[in-house]
């Protein structure tokens, strides 16, 4: 869980200082709320399967350099034979450059996992804000900002993310931005049917009442309030993003001296390794993408299930 | 891309606009005039897109090969380049309403001609690979509801959250090794046999054996969000109080399903399927890569390996405007089939 206040220091009467685990009353409610919330998130089974996944996934890729030197996959140095089926000294045998898969696999989860997150943190800045804006302001404002909301929910982001990153020339922070662009239609859509709900609650009547200005309505009650929605958004879509940064490697996209899931199944096919086949080429990348992106969902429906009630039982 | 959060559902198939009571053809005009605007700035990303953002066409073009600055000028001029951006942006404009999307220099071909001879292809596999997996999706996901928390409904949202998360591409991978590979039970690649010269009913078996796995892939990858939807909103339906007279009325329970809950569980639905073609336009890029199938999205990939801009550029133009044209059909289909919509 994060922290969702977005406080300022000044704009609120702040408890004196060295009184550990105080603070106002909205944030105090609010980490109750977050303990809450991760009291029911831990009894849903499918949701912790999934969290617990993705932390071992995560620790496996911060740790690959440890785990594999990079030299063992320098392609000369290495003395391996090529395409070689699984042994014990290769588990998941070795591609046509001789390298191991297994070592190729752990080093491909950190550029898989750090572009997901990375675009997905474009993609949900521009959608948030997007989506507050479309959902505050009103008359020609908000017509112009959902125009081109709608228009990028339409519009097919794959073709658009293609022409994006063959512009700009291949590289890893070419697909994040081209992600990161076309992805946040829809999530600006969430926020704004969120604020909207929001906004016409009492309290910011109220609020307006006592002569709050946008940034602070915003900023203070609607951005907290659609929060949780947005991070369960946010879940799903470092899945997305992963799927769609292994699409655009696969097409030619990523850089090709960095090793992704994507860039081994773009390899794989390059080399002939479907129809020649070399499965434990063509498996490995693809199992890891899918059982990755498939936690990040079941977390993210999880998280869903405990912030919205009325999904419950479903 | 995402769609798996019963919310996210939600807020992308709300039509909010005070669309009720309005009349037909301010409804039509309406929606025609969004269309319109989406169409407009369809033309004028693929125009500044290729020409203001970082980069420069004629170098990557170049790249990796021995280019002297006269050629580099000469390719400039010949591109239309060395004009002023809005001279460039008035051709484009005056070309693309004459039907011309300008001239591929990898395949000596104007680009129209290239798009028009894949067209076809492209349909045919998208067309067909939608229709299966709208039926599927729908049919599985109202009977996942219906029967919700059984063993079926368990299986089936399983199932379809693990297809959500395949990349397309690797399944078309898979089922190429398996059954393309190994088993030698379909055709590896191409949309006919090559050098074969069949006609009639030979033909279209043979284009049907080459049509198996590809749309196989798109399916398993797309029904999955259809199934998730319709699951989503009958869900929401089963808990309205119209379903109990209806039951009250002595309907036997399945017909209170085909009659009354699914009808009305089908209105957002259709709204998300529309939306979705965006994602089926993807689709279509990266199985036709797989399957080297001769349609739109393999040339938007070879153009993408040459590069070649002016069919990259036409190929965003035409996938974007026939996904806007759909979804303006969608809202129109969206009045005929909501009724409150109609009343005035």
């Amino acid at each position: 869980m994060t922290h969702q206040s977005t406080r300022k220091p000044g704009n609120t009467v702040t408890p004196p200082a060295g009184r550990p685990g105080s603070g106002s009353v909205a944030a105090q409610r609010r980490r109750q709320r977050v303990a809450e919330v991760w009291r029911e998130f831990r009894s849903s089974g499918t949701g912790m399967t999934g969290l617990v996944f993705l932390l071992a996934v995560i620790t496996l890729a911060v740790l690959a350099p440890v785990l594999v030197p990079a030299e063992t996959l320098d392609v000369t140095r290495i003395d391996t034979p090529q395409n070689q089926p699984p042994t014990l000294a290769n588990p998941l045998g070795t591609d046509p450059a001789g390298r191991s898969i297994l070592g190729m696999l752990l080093w491909g989860a950190r550029i898989s996992l750090l572009v997901g997150f990375a675009a997905t943190i474009v993609s949900v800045v521009i959608g948030t804000v997007m989506g507050m804006a479309a959902g505050h302001f009103k008359g020609m404002t908000q017509g112009v900002l959902m125009r081109v909301i709608d228009f990028f929910l339409v519009v097919p982001s794959l073709v658009l993310a293609i022409v994006l990153s063959s512009v700009i020339g291949p590289g890893v922070a070419t697909i994040i931005v081209a992600i990161g662009v076309t992805s946040w239609a829809s999530t600006a859509r969430l926020v704004r049917s969120q604020t909207l709900t929001v906004e016409s609650r009492p309290y910011i009547e109220r609020s307006w009442a006592l002569g709050a200005s946008d940034t602070h309505v915003i900023t203070r009650h609607v951005l907290p309030a659609v929060m949780p929605l947005v991070m369960a958004n946010t879940t799903l879509t470092v899945g997305s993003a992963i799927i769609a940064e292994s699409t655009l490697a696969f097409l030619g996209l990523g850089d090709p001296s960095t090793i992704s899931w994507g860039s081994m199944l773009k390899m794989a096919m390059d080399t002939g390794a479907a129809t020649g086949g070399y499965w434990w080429y063509v498996l490995p990348p693809g199992i890891a993408i899918v059982v990755v992106v498939l936690a990040f969902t079941l977390v993210g429906r999880a998280f869903e299930a405990v912030i919205n009630p009325t999904l419950r039982g479903r | 891309m995402s769609g798996v959060l019963s919310s996210e559902i939600e807020a992308v198939t709300d039509h909010d606009e005070p669309a009720k009571g309005m009349s037909w053809l301010r409804y039509a005009g309406r929606k025609a005039g969004g269309a319109g605007i989406s169409l407009i700035m369809v033309v004028i990303l693929g125009f500044f897109a290729f020409r203001i953002l970082p980069g420069d066409p004629v170098r990557s073009m170049s790249d990796g090969r021995r280019v002297s600055a006269e050629q580099m000028e000469i390719l400039r001029s010949q591109l239309g380049l060395d004009q002023p951006l809005l001279v460039q942006f008035w051709t484009y404009l005056t070309n693309l309403l004459t039907g011309d999307l300008g001239y591929s220099y990898t395949y000596n071909q104007p680009v129209v001609q290239l798009i028009g001879d894949r067209m076809g292809a492209t349909l045919l596999l998208t067309g067909s690979a939608a229709v299966i997996s709208v039926l599927l999706g729908l049919w599985l996901g109202q009977k996942a509801a219906w029967r919700r928390n059984s063993l079926f409904d368990k299986l089936q949202t399983g199932l379809a959250l693990v297809f959500w998360s395949v990349p397309t591409f690797w399944l078309g991978l898979l089922l190429l090794l398996l059954f393309g590979g190994t088993l030698r039970w379909f055709p590896t690649g191409g949309m006919v046999t090559a050098g074969s010269s069949l006609t009639g009913p030979a033909y279209i078996w043979d284009v049907a054996m080459h049509m198996v796995l590809p749309v196989l892939t798109m399916v398993a990858v797309v029904y999955a969000q259809y199934l998730l939807v319709m699951r989503a909103s009958l869900l929401e339906e089963m808990t309205s109080d119209y379903l109990t007279t209806a039951r009250a009325k002595g309907l036997k329970e399945d017909l209170v399903r085909r009659r009354h809950a699914v009808p009305n569980a089908l209105l957002p639905t259709v709204t998300l399927i529309f939306l979705t073609l965006g994602g089926l336009v993807g689709g279509a890029v990266t199985v036709e890569t797989v399957f080297s199938w001769p349609g739109l999205g393999y040339l938007t990939f070879q153009a993408l390996s040459a590069p070649d801009f002016p069919v990259l550029q036409g190929t965003f133009v035409v996938f974007s405007s026939i996904v806007i044209l759909m979804n303006f059909l969608a809202d129109l289909l969206y009045r005929v089939l909501d009724p409150r919509l109609r009343t005035s």
